[in-house]
């Protein structure tokens, strides 16, 4: 029978059906940080059980890391005990850290695909909602509780109810100044918060096809904002090429053998789909929000709508423009702009960097702009550097900082002061999510860098060389 | 976790659509590594001034309206997958929440921790908002067993879902935990199988 990519994976990891239509599936990858980790090993102290498999699990800290000094003890001290106890918890139950000071130190969702640790076919979880992100290599990746996360160093199982099945086709070419983030934003857009909810997507067609692994990473990241528990694409020659020769990858033979399994994993031509969405690349602009969350998005140079989607209500709606300080019907080109932050695990990549880094090569940021860039890994900094990409930024009057979580959700001190605007790479404008009061404004990185130049939201498209 | 089987009690009205987990508990407030005492720190930036004084306009500090249910508009906990969210809820002291629509992983959580989501109807959700304005002491009456919800002394009564294996662990107080510990052996027997195929490549 037809099958679909989301089914093949599932099925290749059900180690029992349960009465009622769950399913208890084996997780293959399993990575933890220091936010919703410590109450997990805390039950499994109370049962006075091990973690069952810990080859299989990665830690890293980066929710709550300072992007400044990171050589220094962190000054906050309920951060540091927090990432103090993730080293105790890791030391006393066997569980590899790439903690702070270690050279692959980095976002959670950063690290894994630039370690090789994600692999197509693979299942992996996380104690984080944008696990989607590693969807972008043909496996089931997605976020958990924190009673999931002892769930699985309990059992490296999970048992869940399989979801319904979602695909987006995104055909044909990008224009000059789209790049993928735009393509997510707009997707985001068109189905609202919550059109996506109970579903796993595939994103698929050729716009989808032509991105690099990077790019791919920035789409699959973002299928929790609009409720899917997930999405992925099917992997093909440039997923194989970017996981070859990676750390954790399969080396050699080893590695040709995978390949040979991983070409298995595509949806059958006649596969179905519970629900389809089609789009063409061509009607895809540079986008961003203007409300709080990130399913109210526009083409950066359409005004904001003079009413909410049909079935929204009102009160949501103009609550949330009344916190963002704009009207019904306002264009926003030409607003200024106080913040820009280029990070997170949705856009702090090297190619990310590149793209900031070419475009501002040259230029100063605004007089009245802060801007930071915050690189997702210790190798993409390391990256930077080698390429000169960290001078370029400084000479432009951006800060270059180390790596973490940062003001995507201002765990750590980078945070967005009250009131502010902030074009940000990053993946949710919700109330106070760069810190109480900040306005976001989402946007693709190439957006975010014109915004710091201009000192105000512009159109890219207009700027560009 | 706590056996869940019925609940009488008056609500709490939230009539705001996709209220995500940042506003029902923000990351500042993650950095506890136990999983007691949000509760104080729940909406926190709907409910508190920034000196710290309670908003007078949010319902928390409205004495008018208490219970144990939060009555609350469509796409209930979108967002971040913390389970923070889930523990400040039932800290507070609500043991159901209501909406129209709950997003995936909020409400896995919630099952995960004896806090009822009971997905109801939008034209129910309405009728709910509206009973409470009318009687702010209006009380409603949930069963898990029977899966329904209704409005004390009226007719007005609906049928919820809920997996039953989830709803058998609710009743209970089972967690996942126990069941996937017991079946150790056959998790087991699946590595093996796995491996002999020859199949690595998928683990």
């Amino acid at each position: 029978m037809s099958k679909t990519l989301f089914d093949k994976i599932w099925e290749a990891h059900v180690v029992k059906s349960v009465e009622g239509g769950m399913d208890v599936l084996y997780i293959d990858r399993h990575f933890i940080h220091e936010v919703t980790s410590p109450q997990a090993f805390d039950g499994l102290r109370q049962r006075n059980i091990p973690v069952f498999r810990t080859k299989n699990t990665v830690a890293t800290a980066d929710h709550n890391v300072p992007t400044l000094n990171q050589h220094l003890p962190i000054a906050d001290p309920l951060g540091r005990f927090q990432v103090e106890k993730l080293t105790e918890n890791c030391n006393e139950f066997g569980v590899d850290l790439y903690g702070l000071g270690h050279r692959w130190q980095g976002i959670v969702h950063v690290i894994g695909p630039e370690l090789g640790i994600t692999q197509p076919g693979m299942t992996i979880v996380c104690g984080d909602s944008h696990t989607s992100t590693h969807g972008a290599f043909g496996t089931i990746a997605f976020g958990i509780g924190t009673s999931q996360v002892e769930q699985v160093l309990a059992s490296q199982c999970l048992l869940l109810k399989r979801p319904k099945r979602m695909r987006i086709t995104v055909d044909g070419e990008l224009a000059e100044g789209v790049v993928s983030k735009d393509i997510i934003l707009y997707i985001i857009s068109k189905l609202s918060a919550a059109g996506g909810t109970g579903y796993f997507v595939e994103y698929a067609g050729s716009a989808i096809r032509s991105l690099s692994m990077e790019a791919r990473m920035t789409i699959c990241n973002m299928s929790i904002e609009m409720g899917a528990r997930g999405g992925l694409i099917a992997p093909d020659e440039t997923t194989f090429e970017y996981v070859r020769g990676r750390e954790f990858a399969p080396q050699g033979a080893a590695f040709e053998a995978a390949v040979e399994k991983w070409r298995e994993l595509y949806s059958d031509p006649d596969a179905v789909f519970d629900k389809e969405y089609h789009y063409r690349a061509e009607d895809i602009a540079p986008m961003i929000t203007y409300g709080t969350n990130p399913g109210m998005g526009v083409p950066v140079d359409e005004a904001i709508p003079t009413a909410p989607t049909p079935g929204d209500s009102l009160a949501s709606f103009e609550k949330s423009l009344g916190y963002m300080g704009f009207a019904a019907g306002e264009n926003l080109l030409g607003k200024p702009i106080h913040y820009v932050f280029i990070g997170s695990c949705t856009n702090s990549r090297i190619e990310d960097l590149r793209l900031a880094a070419k475009f501002v090569q040259g230029k100063q940021k605004a007089p009245h702009v802060t801007a930071m860039i915050v690189p997702g890994s210790k190798q993409v900094e390391a990256q930077a550097k080698a390429e000169g990409l960290d001078q370029i930024f400084i000479a432009a009057g951006f800060e270059f900082r180390e790596p973490g979580c940062s003001a995507c959700l201002g765990m750590n001190e980078d945070k967005v002061p009250a009131g502010e605007y902030c074009v940000s790479t990053s993946n949710r404008n919700f109330e106070g999510r760069q810190g109480p009061g900040a306005r976001t404004i989402l946007a693709s990185p190439l957006t975010a860098t014109a915004a710091a130049v201009a000192g105000r939201i512009v159109d890219v498209r207009s700027v560009l060389n | 976790m706590e056996k869940f089987t019925h609940i009488l009690s008056t609500a709490v009205p939230l009539p705001m659509e996709d209220v995500d987990t940042d506003q029902i508990i923000p990351a500042r407030f993650l950095k506890a590594t136990t999983r007691e005492g949000f509760g104080k720190n729940l909406f926190c930036d709907w409910r508190y001034n920034a000196d710290g004084s309670p908003k007078a306009d949010f319902v928390l500090n409205n004495p008018t309206y208490s219970g144990k249910i939060l009555v609350a508009g469509k796409n209930f906990g979108c967002g971040s997958s913390r389970e923070h969210a889930a523990w400040s809820l039932t800290d507070y002291g609500f043991k159901v929440v209501v909406s129209s629509f709950f997003a995936d992983i909020f409400r896995g959580n919630a099952l995960n921790n004896g806090l009822l989501p009971v997905q109801v109807s939008p034209v129910f959700l309405h009728e709910m908002f509206t009973a409470i304005e009318h009687d702010p002491q209006v009380k409603f009456i949930v069963s898990l067993e029977h899966q329904t919800i209704a409005i004390a002394g009226t007719e007005r009564e609906e049928q919820f879902d809920i997996d039953p294996f989830r709803k058998v662990c609710m009743i209970n107080g089972y967690d996942d935990i126990d069941f996937l510990l017991s079946l150790k052996g056959e998790i087991e027997e699946f590595e093996r199988v796995r491996e002999g195929a020859n199949n690595k490549v998928l683990i």
